[in-house]
């Protein structure tokens, strides 16, 4: 059987600098040789800090930006040097919600004209009518009634901006749908029933997620695995419940144990980190983490671990883990 | 006689125009007060008036074309509100200070963080150049800046995001003030980073006696910091209270829905309750109770008549008709 979605030894660079003659000589080295699958019907979390490349692997998914190197396909077919052209037909199958609601709406069209939009570009044989049809329809599975079918998008608030992204994502009838930050320009009362409309949504129509975000909380509700991120790199890879019930990477450790408890009863035990991250422009020789890594050894500074698997379905870039390394001697 | 409080503020109404001779009030009558050396919590979502309650106390109000209608504040005894501009320009700064939630913005870009830590410092005292520069570099070291001499000829735009939040507090704290208003300072770093931040300003508050006005919407923050907190919803206080008695027995639904909707890492579960429908409008309030709409145990009486901000039980305050007898939500 195909795997839905496959990455191998992706990368992807910006460039940053020019020489004097116009030729790029300084990159942003966001995205540096992942490889994950997903399965269909799963979602999966992106998770990490700012500039981590999360969003940039979502867009390299998406093809709104094309790989330098590896492999992507999905539903078995390679995509990763596809043009507009051939991307065309599986845009339908893979479409993406953003952070900024407001930001993703077009304030001149109606609610009506926004959820119609891919489905002219994508269906355009199927008639006016069917397609009002259609549009309230999608309405109502995200919630929002169809009396306000003629409203612009100011009328709404931040929540329901967000369920009308989410019925324009829906209208084509994807299988995929990337989901960068959906939440975090939310309020916290909010942030749970679109959470639960995502759910919800992916039980009836048997979607698959990739679901960005730098929230570990919201990641944990929402995620069956999840990848940290750090530097372009994925540093720890693995099902929810094993990630939570034994963080492995140093890094994972470290950022799980910065999120602020909401309960004064309990303190932390917080494990807070010395050191600059790295820039992007100059990938450090080593583990990505080094820098910063309480339990930095020598050789953390000269190579660069791979993912390995330390039991099923957990895998982690750490010399700690690798076999003759004592865990205990850092 | 009583010590004047830190800060004291009673029956504030900022507005703001919209239309040809129209205002909407953003803050609506809410007074509270603040003792030396507290960290007091001011959360609530978006549009809840807790920046513009701020921006009202630090004197900047006008600057966001708001206007304070009604009420006072004190400063240790003294009012804010009467005093002329130059009076108050002296505490704005130096007694009372500010940060802000994007450090990259509140910096002048064009200005090397030397010149801006050592204007501040030269406003507000009768320091020289060198001696400025002497307390600018002491104010970055304090601040945990590995590398002060470095950082201090740096402009902005070559500091990351935790070290510009690290360079604005020692901004705000380079006139030693005893209140430092910090609105939603860590919100626009990362977890890791803003970590740093909250046990930084803990320290300040430890060594220095700070009073700290803690604005945030994140009720993580809230719990780890705040000795009090002030819950505001749609421009109004609904619920005072200590800290862990907020977080334990929540009196106000909105609190309550507030608290139970906050997703708690390791907890497991994978769906929370939330508040159902959204934010009033400012310019359709309800008459009432303004969480009445969506508030679960809502009567007529909540839709009729307006709650006052009762004290419930000792220290702690709530603005609901029914808070008394109710109990908090489970788990």
């Amino acid at each position: 059987m195909n795997t839905f979605l496959e990455l191998k030894n992706v990368s992807k660079k910006f460039p940053a600098g020019k020489d004097l003659f116009g030729r790029a000589n300084r990159f942003v080295h966001a995205v540096n040789n992942i490889s994950f699958k997903v399965q269909q019907g799963e979602t999966f979390s992106l998770v990490g800090e700012s500039g981590c490349g999360k969003s940039t692997t979502g867009r390299l998914i998406d093809r709104l930006l094309t790989p330098d190197e590896g492999e992507i396909s999905f539903l078995g077919q390679r995509i990763d040097q596809l043009d507009q052209q051939g991307m065309r037909p599986l845009r339908r199958e893979i479409q993406m919600i953003f952070q900024d609601p407001a930001g993703s709406l077009n304030p001149r069209m109606t609610v009506e004209d926004l959820i119609a939009e891919p489905l002219i570009i994508h269906n355009p044989q199927m008639t006016a009518q069917d397609r009002m049809q259609e549009v309230r329809k999608l309405m109502q599975v995200v919630g929002i009634s169809p009396k306000n079918a003629n409203r612009y998008p100011h009328e709404f608030s931040g929540g329901q901006k967000q369920r009308i992204g989410i019925a324009r994502a829906l209208s084509v009838q994807p299988q995929l749908i990337i989901a960068d930050e959906p939440v975090s320009a939310l309020d916290v009362s909010i942030q749970a029933q679109v959470l639960h409309l995502l759910q919800r949504l992916q039980e009836q129509l048997d979607l698959t997620y990739i679901f960005i975000s730098h929230d570990l909380s919201v990641v944990e509700m929402i995620s069956d695995r999840i990848a940290v991120m750090y530097l372009g790199f994925i540093l720890e890879l693995a099902d929810k419940d094993k990630l939570f019930a034994n963080p492995s990477h140093p890094y994972t450790q470290a950022l799980i144990s910065a999120v602020p408890i909401p309960d004064p009863q309990k303190k932390p035990e917080r494990i807070y980190l010395e050191g600059e991250i790295p820039s992007a422009l100059n990938l450090p020789k080593g583990c990505p983490f080094a820098s910063r890594c309480p339990k930095c050894m020598d050789r953390c500074k000269q190579e660069r671990p791979v993912l390995r698997e330390i039991e099923a379905g957990h895998e982690i870039a750490c010399f700690l883990f690798e076999e003759g390394a004592c865990p205990s001697k850092s | 006689m009583q010590q004047a409080k830190l800060l004291e503020v009673k029956n504030l109404r900022t507005e703001f125009p919209y239309d040809k001779n129209k205002t909407v009030p953003a803050v609506h009558h809410i007074s509270f007060s603040m003792e030396e050396g507290e960290i007091l919590g001011l959360v609530g979502e978006s549009g809840c008036g807790k920046s513009v309650t701020a921006l009202s106390v630090m004197g900047l109000i006008a600057n966001s074309n708001g206007i304070i209608t009604d009420g006072e504040i004190y400063f240790k005894g003294q009012n804010l509100l009467t005093m002329n501009k130059k009076q108050r320009r002296l505490i704005r700064g130096g007694a009372m200070s500010m940060i802000f939630q994007e450090p990259m913005s509140s910096l002048n870009p064009a200005m090397r963080i030397d010149k801006q830590i050592m204007e501040a410092i030269q406003l507000h005292t009768d320091l020289d150049k060198d001696q400025a520069r002497a307390l600018a570099r002491k104010l970055l070291v304090m601040v945990g800046i590995p590398d002060p001499d470095r950082v201090l000829k740096n402009y902005p735009h070559q500091l990351s995001g935790g070290m510009s939040q690290r360079v604005m507090i020692a901004l705000a704290m380079s006139c030693q003030p005893e209140l430092l208003i910090a609105d939603e300072p860590t919100t626009a770093l990362d977890v890791t980073i803003q970590a740093q931040i909250l046990e930084l300003l803990r320290e300040i508050q430890k060594e220095k006696n700070t009073g700290i006005l803690l604005i945030t919407h994140d009720l993580g923050v809230v719990a780890e910091m705040c000795d009090r907190v002030i819950v505001m919803y749609a421009g109004e206080i609904v619920e005072v209270a200590v800290c862990k008695e907020l977080f334990q027995s929540p009196r106000h639904p909105y609190t309550q829905g507030l608290i139970a909707s906050v997703p708690k890492l390791g907890s497991g579960r994978t769906s929370l309750p939330w508040i159902p429908g959204s934010v009033p409008d400012l310019l359709s309030m309800p008459k009432a109770c303004r969480f009445a709409p969506r508030c679960p145990y809502a009567t007529d009486k909540c839709r009729t008549e307006k709650p006052d901000l009762l004290e419930k039980a000792p220290g702690h305050e709530a603005r609901c008709w029914f808070s008394e007898s109710q109990q908090p939500v489970e788990e």
